[in-house]
């Protein structure tokens, strides 16, 4: 059971994912990383099965890498076919080089739970909490003008939601921004000690 | 679209995959091979395991085929290196086949795998990771890292998904970054960590190491923490008994520490709370 959130600004995109790495009900990992990235701009999350995450994640890794290689240059829009066998829920967020960013997310088997959030200003920002399968979350909203700062307490928000709602414990996020400069991390959010 | 034609992706190619049947979207490269002819078992033409055994498993039917990982394994690093500890018990169903199974694969001198779930599957499959780490030495004159072996291993598990295989492993060693850890499952997992421990009495070995665990164990600690999480363990888990097995993987090589009877360290303990 994971959780993906990510969050569009104007001009950047903060994404989170959670860090625990299960196994039916034994957490076997506290600090991984979900997160795989793709070029120096461009980020991936990826929940789902067990094995398909990393094995897609690391195939369109290894395929952006050897476009590069090949061309010169990165993949401005990168379209990927999603195949029904990988059991894969994933965002991908990241800035086009010369274009506003593009927050993407795509799962198979699609159902929009909610539409909106409780506690957060209406007329600001549009949510979308998708479930990628019954266990897995992925949350993606498009804000026209939050600063960076509106951004991480919005996605504090999210998260202590998500620990009144959620079944799960989920104790620690992974959290980055992507703008022009790149990739950033920044600090690991953990929902308020209980 | 580029990406695609660079992918190599061709829509209604289903002819790459194991036995020739199942439609993927992966390049047919045999990477646990290094690109030498493809190492597939020998089966008929038209053979699909997957659409066979998914009734059994995935359960529509009456006929469920359930799988226990029944054993209890752990290891974790630690400043000193890596400790391995398993025990010895080998179930059949309610049969114990033998109570003097070694769940320890020495890979090489600087690489351990430990076995839980199908005895038959957790050897065949180390044996060849064997055999493949031994071909990287001497192609490439330098030991295999233990981030690469593990992949090897979670590769060659990822190729056979959903055909019945059942393997949970954990290899350690140690590798010019120290010593490493890495959980490797049958159905792709693919961790590194600190400490892990898996079978069916792994719940019980997790209660005692995750009270007793820290980075800075002196030696004797750290045995005396495995010894004591697998006795505790197979005090408990019906499938887990035998003997305690005790690796320690250290800079220059593993070696192995003691194996010690069960009952015995359990009459030990309850002495010493006395």
């Amino acid at each position: 059971m994971e959780y993906l959130i990510g969050i569009q600004g104007p001009d950047f995109v903060l994404v989170a994912a959670d860090t625990i790495a299960a196994n039916s009900i034994i957490q076997m990992k506290h600090d991984h990383d979900k997160m795989f990235k793709l070029s120096e701009k461009i980020l991936m999350l990826c929940v789902g099965e067990a094995g398909d995450t990393v094995q897609f994640a690391e195939y369109i890794q290894k395929n952006v890498q050897l476009y590069k290689m090949r061309n010169g240059e990165e993949e401005l829009c990168i379209t990927v076919t999603v195949a029904e066998a990988w059991l894969v829920g994933w965002c991908l967020c990241g800035l086009k080089i010369c274009n506003p960013n593009g927050l993407f997310a795509s799962e198979t088997g699609v159902s929009f739970l909610a539409l909106g959030k409780r506690g957060v200003k209406e007329g600001i920002w549009k949510g979308v909490l998708c479930r990628a399968r019954v266990t897995d979350y992925v949350f993606w909203c498009v804000c026209t003008d939050l600063t960076r700062d509106e951004a991480v307490e919005l996605l504090k928000k999210c998260l202590e939601e998500l620990k009144k709602r959620f079944i799960l414990s989920l104790p620690s996020f992974n959290v980055r921004l992507i703008d022009k400069d790149g990739i950033k991390d920044l600090e690991k959010l953990p929902l308020a000690a209980a | 679209m580029a990406l695609l034609e660079v992918c190599g992706y061709r829509d209604g190619d289903r002819s790459a995959g194991p036995f020739g049947t199942r439609g993927t979207v992966m390049d047919r490269s045999s990477h646990f091979s290094f690109g030498m002819k493809t190492a597939e078992f020998a089966v008929p033409v038209g053979v699909d395991p997957q659409a066979f055994l998914s009734p059994y498993t995935a359960g529509e039917g009456d006929v469920r085929i359930h799988l226990n990982h029944g054993t209890t394994t752990l290891a974790f690093k630690f400043q000193h290196g890596v400790v391995v500890a398993v025990d010895s018990r080998a179930s059949a169903g309610n049969y114990i086949a033998s109570k003097d199974a070694n769940k320890v694969i020495e890979i090489n001198p600087y690489l351990l795998g430990t076995m839980s779930g199908s005895a038959a599957d957790c050897q065949y499959w180390e044996r060849l990771l064997a055999k493949e780490c031994r071909l990287f030495k001497l192609r490439n004159k330098e030991r295999i890292s233990v981030c690469a072996a593990s992949k090897l291993l979670s590769n060659m598990m990822c190729e056979y998904r959903g055909m019945g295989l059942s393997m949970g492993s954990m290899i350690c060693g140690w590798d010019k970054q120290g010593p490493g850890l890495y959980y490797v499952d049958d159905n792709g997992t693919r961790l590194s960590g600190q400490l892990f421990s898996t079978g069916c009495g792994s719940s019980y070995a997790y209660g005692v190491v995750d009270s007793g665990y820290r980075y800075d164990l002196s030696m004797e600690e750290a045995y005396d923490l495995g010894r004591r999480a697998i006795a505790h363990a197979t005090h408990r888990d019906a499938y887990s008994g035998g003997v305690v097995n005790l690796y320690h993987m250290r800079q220059d090589g593993w070696i192995k520490i003691c194996k010690d009877d069960v009952a015995e360290l359990i009459h030990q303990y309850a002495l010493e709370s006395k």
